[in-house]
This record gives structure tokens, C-alpha cells and sequence, in this order.
């Protein structure tokens, strides 16, 4: 496990996310049917961010919540280790809204698909939108995000790290080479 | 961290880590069932039986909400409607539905040890859902989530349960995982109920129900079991009632605002007067919500342990 090479810097971090808000506002017109939905872990702050950011530039505070999809997940049978559950926070009507979905990495999708099943049974939303912060390919599903912060062609032998100062030192993305060598 | 054992069968010697990971896991499945649609997809595929061979409503009701919010194939067998009827052993009957392909089997009988036995003559993962006056994990488990949601915490908590402890598996299951949880277990009730070297447990003893609602944070008053003969143990309902029963009264008498806890059937009028059944105080009914709960994260934690 070694740094390859840092991806993006803190001010970077704040540019995707002041972007992503106003591609966001742009095309949902406004922010007038929006609700905000992250993933946990950093999911969620992520969402916390757009939230700020959207307060920031609208004067609105969208409603906001938690989501965790441990239980929808598909690799129950073939995992060695547990996944250790948590609980979803989500404490608003979700039926005719456009939710916002927002995770880290988008990588084979099916923590998405997961997400998508969470969410039809919490309600039946008009739209939902995904933001991810890295795409890095290598979609096993058919499945694309509606905002990407940025675009990093991997290999399977890399990872990406994201950092976000709510639970790590810093706000920054790495790339990561986990070949052994 | 998964569970240390892939079976339930009681909690003595349950490590702490264990109870604390059912209880914390739990609070994800109350969540769910606050939801529209009260189902995960989490145990799809997985075949679970419920064996019961002594009548239950509220367990066997529980236990099969909980399998099927989890998506899970269940199958009941009351033993009244089988071949149980026709003669055939516990043993035989437990190696044909095996054969069928189970995954999980949850089991009630009178006989304490009878979970333990099917562990050794089956694969499939084995709940105890009480087994004569040995266990009774689930609701054990169940309370102290009720106690911890209510109260915050189970350590340094003064827990007293009150009733027929001799004849009580929920009792014994109490003891074990209170304990281990670090909370202050006392046990009260008419002399001909206690068992003896019940001190062993770590348990004090209290005979004067007055003295236990003073000196505990918490109540765990147990149903009379009247078709267990409890009725031998005493000289009349009227006096146990009067000597142990809780009722308004004693509850004002005392000044005291004490939680308590019931697993149910309330026989009402003899341990639990109907005011104080029905009173605010109670959680009861919440008691029986935290159940299911309880239990899907049972069936989550041993059934996706690989």
C-alpha cells in the first residue's frame, strides 16, 4: 500500500463542491422540490457540505439525511468478514421529491443499486440524482452518476482514498497503489 | 465483529462484547420497523424453522415478524399438528427437517437442554426461544434493550426481579446478561420461590417488595405461571398478591418513580394490579416492539456469519 499521487487539494475539494452545487441548482432549476441524502459514511458529510453550500447560495436549508444500506447489500453470502450495520436518518417525506444521492467513490455501482432499493422503500421520490465525488470506473451495473466532482481512469489494483476533515486530518483525495511488491 | 458463537442458547457466559453488538445492532431494525414498508432484503434465500414444542403467542408471533422483515423463508411447526402426535422422537423429527434444508432453526420445548442437543445432531444455526426453566435468551435480551433505551445505560443500573424465580427461565437469562453487563441484579419473592445458592449467581436476595422497589432503579416483575403448579408455592393468588403484587398503593407509598418491566402475560390483579398494568410508566407494549427488533438482529448477526 503505497501514495501514488494526491489527487486533489483542499481548495480543490471546496471548487468541486461550489461547482457541483450550482450544477445541481442549475438543473433542478432552483432548489425548491430538492432533499439532500448522503451515504454513510463520507457520503454524508458530503451532502452536509452541498447542504451548506446550497444555504450559502439560495438563502434555503434543504432537508437533509442519513442513509445506510448495509441490509441492501448483495455480497451477504460471499463475504468473509460481517459488515457492521448502522442506523438510517432519514425523518422527512421523501414521496414526489428530487433526492440528491451523494457518495465518495462510484466504482462498481452496487452500493448504489443497494441504495436505490433502500430508498423505493422508504417512498417514492420524483427523481433521484447521484453525486459522487471520484468516478473511477469499472461499473459491474447500469448505472452513471448526474454530477461527477471529477473523472480518474483506474486500474482494479489501485484504490482511492478520500480524506475529509469531519472524520480525518484533512480534505483531500489519493490515489492508492495496492499491488504487493 | 461478528458474534463468538453461531448458535443462541442462552447467555450464560455470553461475553460482553457480544450482547453489546446485539443490542447496538438492534437500533438499526427498530429504525425499519418505524418505516412504510417494514422489510429489508437482508436474509434472502435463508430457510428458517420455528420449532415450537410448548405453546407461545408473543415469542412465536415475534420471531416470525422478524424473519419475514427479513426477507427470510420460514416454516412453523407447532407439535400439536404433527407427527410429534403419531410418536415420533425429537431426535427424528429434527434430522427429517434438516433433511428438508434449513438454515436456521428457532426452538421452544419444555425440556432444558434441548437446543443444546439439537447443536450437536444438526448444522443449522440454533435459537433458543426457551427451553424449559433453563433460558430464555431473546427476552433477556430484549428487556435489557427496553431497560438501556429507557435509562441509557445498563451499568451501575439496580436491577430487581421479582416473582417466581425458581420455576423462571426469563429470570435465569436476566441474571446472566445483567450481570454481565455490569448491572446490580437482586431477586425477590416468597421463600418457596428463590431457589437456594441463588447467591451463587452474584444475586442478592430480598424478601419485602417494599424494600425492593426502594433500593432498585428497575423492576422485572415476572408472571405467576399458574399452569406450572405456582399455585403450590403459596397459600393463595390473594396473598401473594397482597404480599408482592404491585399495585398503586405500594408504588405512591414508596414515592418512587421505578421502571418496570414485564415480559407478558400479565395475569392482571396478581403480580401487576390493572392500574399499574395500564399506567404510564409502563413499557410494556414498547417491550414487545423492542422484541422483534431484538430478534431480527439475533437472526441478522448468526444468520449472515459465514
Amino acid at each position: 500500500m503505497k501514495v501514488k499521487s494526491k489527487l486533489i487539494d483542499e481548495p480543490g475539494f471546496n471548487r468541486i463542491i461550489t461547482r457541483i452545487a450550482h450544477e445541481i441548482l442549475e438543473q433542478n432549476k432552483g432548489s425548491k422540490n430538492l432533499v439532500l441524502m448522503g451515504m454513510r459514511t463520507r457520503g454524508e458529510f458530503l451532502a452536509k457540505r452541498l447542504f451548506l453550500k446550497i444555504k450559502e447560495i439560495e438563502k434555503i436549508e434543504l432537508p437533509i439525511g442519513v442513509l445506510d444500506v448495509t441490509l441492501y447489500r448483495d455480497d451477504f453470502r460471499t463475504r468473509l468478514k460481517q459488515p457492521e450495520v448502522s442506523v438510517s436518518d432519514i425523518t422527512f417525506n421523501i414521496n414526489d421529491k428530487d433526492i440528491i444521492l451523494a457518495d465518495d467513490v462510484l466504482y462498481t455501482g452496487r452500493t448504489v443499486r443497494s441504495a436505490l432499493n433502500a430508498i423505493m422503500d422508504l417512498g417514492r421520490p420524483s427523481t433521484i440524482q447521484l453525486f459522487v465525488l471520484i468516478d473511477r470506473g469499472h461499473r459491474e451495473l447500469p448505472i452513471r452518476a448526474d454530477y461527477v466532482g471529477k473523472n480518474i481512469p483506474t486500474s482494479v489494483d489501485e484504490e482511492i482514498k478520500v480524506k475529509m476533515t469531519e472524520i480525518d486530518s484533512e480534505d483531500a483525495i489519493y490515489l492508492i497503489d495496492t499491488k504487493e511488491d | 465483529m461478528p458474534l463468538t458463537s453461531r448458535h443462541l442458547l442462552g447467555l450464560q457466559g455470553v461475553p460482553k462484547e457480544d450482547i453489546q453488538l446485539i443490542l447496538d445492532t438492534a437500533t438499526t431494525f427498530r429504525e425499519v420497523l418505524e418505516r412504510p414498508i417494514k422489510r429489508v432484503p437482508t436474509l434472502q434465500g435463508k430457510t428458517i424453522v420455528n420449532l415450537f414444542y410448548e405453546n407461545s403467542t408473543r415469542t412465536r408471533i415475534s420471531f416470525e415478524l422478524a424473519e419475514k422483515r427479513l426477507s427470510a423463508d420460514s416454516v412453523n411447526f407447532a407439535v400439536s399438528a404433527s407427527s410429534v402426535s403419531k410418536g415420533e422422537s425429537f431426535k427424528d423429527t429434527m434430522r427429517n427437517i434438516e433433511a428438508m434444508k434449513v438454515d436456521m432453526v428457532v426452538v421452544r420445548h419444555s425440556t432444558a437442554g434441548a437446543p443444546l442437543f439439537l447443536t450437536k445432531i444438526c448444522d443449522a444455526n440454533v435459537i433458543n426461544a426457551g427451553d424449559g426453566i433453563h433460558e430464555h435468551p431473546t427476552q433477556a435480551l430484549l428487556d435489557m434493550y427496553s431497560i438501556r433505551e429507557k435509562l441509557m445505560k445498563l451499568e451501575g443500573l439496580k436491577v430487581c426481579i421479582v416473582g417466581d424465580i425458581s420455576h423462571s427461565r426469563v429470570a435465569l437469562s436476566n441474571i446472566y446478561g445483567l450481570k454481565t453487563m455490569g448491572a446490580e441484579v437482586s431477586v425477590c419473592g416468597p421463600l418457596t420461590m428463590i431457589p437456594r445458592f441463588i447467591e451463587e449467581l452474584g444475586v442478592k436476595v430480598i424478601y419485602d417488595i417494599d424494600e425492593a422497589i426502594q433500593e432498585n432503579d428497575v423492576l422485572n416483575v415476572l408472571r405467576i405461571q399458574l399452569e406450572r403448579k405456582a399455585r403450590e408455592y403459596f397459600p393463595s393468588i390473594r396473598e401473594y398478591a397482597k404480599y408482592f403484587g404491585i399495585t398503586e398503593e405500594r408504588l405512591e407509598k414508596n414515592g418512587k418513580d421505578i421502571l418496570i418491566l414485564h415480559p407478558g402475560p400479565i395475569n392482571r390483579g396478581v403480580e401487576l394490579s390493572s392500574g399499574v398494568a395500564d399506567g404510564l410508566n409502563q413499557i410494556i407494549l414498547r417491550q414487545v416492539t423492542n422484541g422483534v427488533a431484538v430478534r431480527m438482529a439475533v437472526l441478522y448477526l448468526l444468520g449472515t456469519l459465514n
